[in-house]
């Protein structure tokens, strides 16, 4: 009885000799806790679990062994992660500019249309909401060969001898870029207008008074004033496009990443890796590269694009 | 009073449930999702509980993409199932994992099964053990179109019997548009179906050669008869022009939809093929080279018994292993999954044997070959990538089928390891 008074009396004393400050940080902190404890458990303890896997060889049924640097020398001897490497970069450089270049077009435009703007803005996001599995069988059939593939039945109907698209090893990568980009364009183009609704109206009647044509306004105003909308999309989309996994699997799920690994990235290496060799401490090796390429390239666009 | 009426009814209650769950032992059976397995599984769970009231079976499943993830990671986790489908050729990996007992020789006398199954059970042998039993066994045959043969002129109850004349019926089935583009097939090409099978188990034997040695650790196709193989295979595009490698996406889709005249497929296609009503098809046994030799690949899914029963359970395991292995099971699961018993005696009766459409699935069984796989995914991407490097890459059959034995033999030997 005692005990649980003299219990009764500290806390109560500890409670009230405490700030405001000080109890609402305890109270910030104890709501922060749960998300926290939640990423820690099921976000960073994997990853770390993640480097140590990678210098085991680990296959699910047999017990992990450490191995030392086996894996990343095995990686970086295989001719099969450097087409791959090549392939994701090319996703990259080739996804990124010209989905953004599409999307502030749209939005530009956009921006200025009254008719049906909602309309249009729907439209243009509907493909965003669409899974990518369903959207890359669509495609895939798109590009099939006569009889049945539409993009060749219309070649065919102008007598323009028929391509291979997915069965070329030149063709299969752009083929397959092409459904992604137009899948992200929905949401670039929303954060576009944000940014674009965002730049005060006054900027721009100042420039038109002074005289301004619209190139000037566009490069000096317009331009300048999204740079913070572009560091996130590019930042954004970069990271979507070295990740890029549904679309390559489901356009060519018989030889996903196919023909002849021309279109495979990074991701698909891993989770072939892993999931259909069971070679797990090999892809986690591969998953720490592809960690460390994403922490790199965001870091470095960062930095490239931050304000002065 | 009534309160403890109440009491003593719900122990009473307690009491019987307890009993009765202490009388009957439960066991879990495992397979992936397949409409009509899943079907077929019940009724023999529900034939065996009746004949067996001791025992009760729980059935789960889950799709064939996490399958075997999954299997693993619940047994090591000692949990999961008492008895497992598996694939033959995942046997090593569940060996190596500990999640499978070999069978006790007691129960399952390996000279009965020598004796009784077809030979290519000894796919679950290693040294003197067996590690599992099939059901039903699967194999190749090829399919053929009736009507485009009727509207080529060819007669359609002669289908043909060897390469020659499987070549000639494609050459005649074949339609083209005015540029020179396949709008139906007469052969499909699909590696990525069960021509990679047809190439390895078939071709290569009929062309004078073995794919592998050393129960199929070393590749050995890299000869001139693998070559031959090879060439005959990209031929039918390349130089008869019969048929296209990606037409209608997938060769199955080819024949489904009426525009390929012949493909060659397994049992499993069956089901998918029944339903078929714009035209008539039939089943030939795959095709036998000039000197007439034939070869076929044959395949299962065999049921084994894991390393988490123990004691009454396994002997649970053990019986219901044993019904889902016996000639009655078998013959119910060819009526309702259309795969045929593993068993000689169940599967070899007369009214199979002249079944238009089972038959040369069975004499397949007769001469077929297992391929005892060590990551069948990547195996089947080597024969995928081989092929796609002469037809798309425009490589030599010769250097293309080098680099296959050479990027096999890898995969090969990482798994001895």
């Amino acid at each position: 009885m005692s005990v649980v008074a003299h219990r009764e009396a500290t806390t109560g004393g500890f409670w009230s000799r405490t700030s405001l400050g000080q109890k609402q940080l305890i109270w910030a902190w104890g709501f922060l806790a749960v998300p926290l404890l939640f990423y820690v458990v099921i976000r960073f303890w994997p990853t770390f679990q993640a480097f140590y896997l990678s210098v085991t060889d680990w296959t699910i049924t047999k017990p992990a062994e450490f191995v030392g640097l086996e894996n990343y020398k095995r990686l970086f001897a295989d001719p099969l992660f450097w087409q791959v490497f090549r392939n994701t970069f090319v996703y990259l450089i080739l996804g990124t500019p010209i989905s953004l270049m599409i999307s502030f077009i749209v939005a530009y435009y956009l921006d200025r249309v009254r008719f049906m703007h909602t309309f249009i803005r729907a439209l243009y996001f509907l493909p965003f909401l669409t899974t990518a599995a369903a959207m890359a069988w669509v495609w895939r059939w798109f590009y099939q060969p006569v009889p049945i593939g539409v993009i060749n039945d219309v070649l065919a109907g102008f007598g323009i001898p028929q391509q291979p698209f997915l069965r070329s090893t030149t063709q299969a990568l752009p083929a397959v870029l092409a459904p992604a980009v137009w899948a992200g364009l929905g949401f670039q183009i929303i954060i576009f207008l944000a940014g674009l609704r965002a730049i005060p109206v006054t900027y721009y009647e100042a420039a038109r008074i002074d005289g301004l044509s619209e190139g000037a306004i566009l490069r000096k105003i317009t331009l300048p004033l999204l740079k913070p909308t572009l560091v996130f999309l590019v930042v954004f989309s970069s990271i979507g496009f070295l990740r890029i996994f549904d679309q390559v699997y489901n356009i060519n799920t018989n030889d996903p990443g196919g023909p002849l690994n021309s279109t495979k990235p990074l991701v698909l290496m891993i989770y072939q890796t892993a999931f259909s060799s069971y070679e797990m401490g090999y892809a986690a090796a591969q998953t720490v590269v592809l960690f460390l390429i994403l922490l790199v390239i965001s870091l470095v666009q960062l930095r490239l694009m931050r304000d002065r | 009073m009534r309160f403890r009426h109440l009491i003593a009814s719900v122990a009473l209650g307690v009491a019987t449930l307890a009993a009765s769950g202490a009388r009957a032992v439960e066991i879990e059976y495992w397979q992936y999702v397949f409409d009509t397995r899943v079907k077929a599984m019940n009724q023999l769970i529900a034939k065996f509980q009746e004949a067996n009231p001791d025992i009760k079976v729980k059935q789960t499943t889950f799709p064939y993409a996490d399958y075997q993830t999954k299997v693993a990671a619940s047994i090591l986790a000692g949990q999961g199932p008492d008895v497992v489908q598996l694939f033959y050729g995942w046997t090593d990996n569940f060996i190596a994992g500990k999640m499978i007992r070999p069978l006790r020789a007691e129960a399952f006398p390996a000279a009965d099964i020598e004796r009784d199954f077809f030979p290519i059970v000894s796919a679950m042998k290693r040294g003197n053990d067996y590690y599992g039993l099939p059901t039903a066994v699967r194999s190749l045959a090829l399919f053929y179109n009736k009507k485009a043969f009727k509207d080529a002129g060819l007669d359609p109850n002669n289908p043909p019997k060897t390469l020659e004349e499987l070549i000639a019926a494609a050459e005649k089935t074949t339609k083209r548009d005015g540029s020179g583009n396949i709008t139906s097939a007469g052969m499909t090409l699909d590696m990525t179906g069960q021509d990679h099978q047809w190439w390895r188990e078939v071709l290569i034997r009929q062309f004078g050669g073995t794919p592998y040695t050393e129960n199929d650790t070393k590749v050995t196709y890299n000869d001139e008869a693998g070559l031959k193989a090879l060439t005959f295979y990209t031929d039918l595009q390349k130089k008869h022009k019969v048929g296209q490698a990606g037409f209608m996406d997938e060769g199955q889709a080819a024949f489904r939809a009426g525009l390929a005249a012949m493909t060659i497929d397994g049992t499993f296609r069956l089901g998918s093929f029944g339903t078929i009503k714009s035209f008539e098809w039939g089943v030939t046994e795959l095709p036998a080279n000039a000197q007439g030799v034939r070869s076929n690949y044959a395949s299962y899914f065999a049921n084994a018994i894991t390393t988490k029963a123990e004691g009454e359970k396994l002997a649970a395991a053990e019986k219901f292993l044993a019904y889902v292995s016996s000639p009655e099971a078998m013959n119910i699961w060819m009526e309702v999954v259309g795969e045929l018993p593993a068993r000689r005696t169940a599967a070899l009766t007369p009214e199979n044997i002249a079944h238009p459409i089972y038959g040369p699935f069975l004499k397949g069984l007769e001469y077929a070959h297992t391929t005892l796989f060590k990551d069948e995914l990547a195996q089947r991407q080597v024969a995928i990538d081989m092929v796609n490097r002469v037809l798309i890459g425009n490589e030599e059959p010769k250097a293309s089928l080098a680099k296959a034995a050479e990027a096999e033999q890898a995969i090969l030997d990482r798994a001895k390891r």
